[in-house]
């Protein structure tokens, strides 16, 4: 399978079954799908294929170029996955292993996000802090639960989790002196909309946390349209200083700004670089997931426009970089050379098996989405998952069971979406949130792109 | 070459053959929590 495309002056083939990509000039790339059913089409018909624009002994040169690819298995590849997926699957699910919870340390926030998915930190229930004791058996549960695995992830989410802080420290301390005992390595994570981020608070994540996100959404008028205060001011004059107090603090690494673009800013390039602008480098910025029906929500008509903006972005970001101001955008990260294994692409995000949710009163969910969806609660902290047969069938969840991922040349990369995604979009986990698939797949593209610049 | 540079990239067959221990960070652990994404994690089998 191939997929080949243009981008910012650069012809990009892609063999999404090896992971190969080639840069190639226009011959090489007119050739590409010419060659693809006969790798042994003739000189002839190649010069009359393409038009008599290109010299025959050029098209002869590029020809064998590309049957060297061909040869060396990195270009037309087939898919020799597929088969062994139901292997990997079931295994999987014979021996679940979990290795990463999102703790929801309070279920109540000090801001009225208007997109927020807990529904300001309530998640459909009641609003609650998480215990001491509810965290200590979250973590006895991940250690039982983890096997081999030595790298464990916890991240401290709400609500807004530095609400109930005092529980996030005695979490890390428990964490800490079980981890030599039990050969663990705890990898925590604070999320956090920084109202509260006192000089205290960042003292200990800068010594606990491994990585620390910053809830911001760019522009101050952007920001404050969808994150007010409690009394309907807008956050941004509050958190700002905070977050680059933080960054600066961190050495502007093990962290993210992160923020949400809607249809009210779907030119969320500027809001990039605006946070880009005010010394961030490492920097998120997403697409809202809401109900269709919000005003705020992404429409398929704003596709165009935000397409174009990851094509503006890419290009700004390529360009601040080689003027020595480094940019880091989450979701044009990608890595080639050393990014995950064939096993990790096919597995998804994990939901549902290797990452869970814990709510503040001990109740287990798929991922942090679900919660709160009572037809999706796998368990508690103190009986474990009661219901397998949910998590097997988060774990059988793979792009080869979603229809729509199975031609997608983005399906490596992405693993098949987010299954919340899917859920609220389509009804199912296996069905696919289209306007998703549309972005992920351009930011694949930009990202790839980037690279081919770098490589230059 | 003169027509292709091929930019330097894991096999995934290959990768077949020594992945899968699961040490790699978790999707949704980083920055997202509402997307998904697979393909900017680092590996970190120190056998691959």
């Amino acid at each position: 399978m191939i997929h080949q495309y243009k981008n910012n002056g650069y012809n990009i083939v892609l063999d999404v079954n090896s992971g190969a990509v080639h840069i190639m000039d226009s011959l090489g790339y007119d050739l590409v799908p010419l060659m693809e059913q006969d790798i042994n089409i003739d000189t002839d018909s190649l010069f009359e294929k393409t038009g008599g624009i290109y010299a025959k002994e050029e098209i002869e040169e590029a020809a064998a170029e590309i049957r060297e690819l061909a040869n060396a298995g990195s270009l037309y590849t087939n898919d020799v996955f597929e088969p062994y997926i139901e292997k990997f699957t079931d295994n999987k699910n014979a021996h679940p292993i979990v290795k990463a919870l999102c703790l929801h340390i309070a279920h109540d926030c000090n801001l009225r996000c208007r997109y927020c998915f807990a529904e300001e930190g309530e998640y459909h229930g009641r609003r609650a802090l998480m215990s001491f004791e509810v965290g200590k058996k979250a973590i006895d549960f991940l250690v039982a639960n983890s096997g081999n695995r030595v790298n464990l992830e916890v991240d401290f989410f709400g609500g807004e989790p530095t609400m109930n802080f005092s529980v996030v420290k005695e979490i890390v301390e428990y964490g800490r002196s079980i981890e030599k005992e039990h050969n663990k390595k705890f990898r925590f994570t604070l999320t956090t909309n920084g109202v509260l981020l006192d000089h205290e608070i960042l003292e200990y994540a800068n010594k606990e946390m491994h990585n620390l996100v910053l809830s911001i959404d760019g522009r101050k008028e952007v920001n404050d349209r969808m994150r007010p205060t409690a009394n309907g001011k807008g956050s941004y004059d509050i958190i700002m200083p905070k977050f680059k107090k933080a960054a600066e603090s961190r050495n502007q690494t093990n962290y993210y700004v992160r923020g949400t673009y809607t249809h009210y800013n779907r030119d969320f390039s500027k809001d990039v670089l605006h946070l880009h602008d005010q010394g961030f480098e490492q920097i998120s910025v997403e697409p809202v997931v809401c109900d269709p029906k919000e005003d705020y929500a992404l429409r398929e008509e704003d596709l165009p426009f935000l397409l174009e903006q990851y094509d503006i972005l890419a290009k700004e970001i390529i360009k601040r970089r080689k003027e020595g101001r480094f940019i880091n955008f989450f979701h044009f990260m990608i890595d080639l050379e050393g990014g995950p294994c064939v096993a990790k692409r096919l597995s998804g995000c994990g939901a549902g098996c290797e990452y869970l949710a814990v709510t503040p009163w001990g109740d287990i969910y798929p991922c942090h989405q679900f919660v709160g969806e009572e037809q999706f609660l796998l368990g508690n902290v103190d009986e474990g998952i009661v219901k397998p047969e949910i998590s097997r069938e988060f774990g059988a969840c793979n792009v080869y069971t979603k229809e729509k991922c199975k031609d997608c040349f983005a399906k490596f990369y992405c693993s098949g979406g987010c299954m919340a995604n899917s859920y609220h979009a389509g009804g199912n986990i296996n069905a696919s949130y289209d306007i998703g698939c549309e972005l992920q797949r351009k930011r694949v593209e930009c990202s790839i792109m980037i690279k081919a610049a770098e490589a230059e | 070459m003169k027509h292709v540079k091929t930019l330097n990239t894991r096999d995934y067959k290959k990768s077949q053959i020594t992945g899968g221990c699961g040490e790699c960070q978790t999707s949704c652990q980083s920055a997202c929590k509402t997307s998904c994404t697979v393909g900017n994690q680092s590996c970190e089998n120190k056998n691959k």
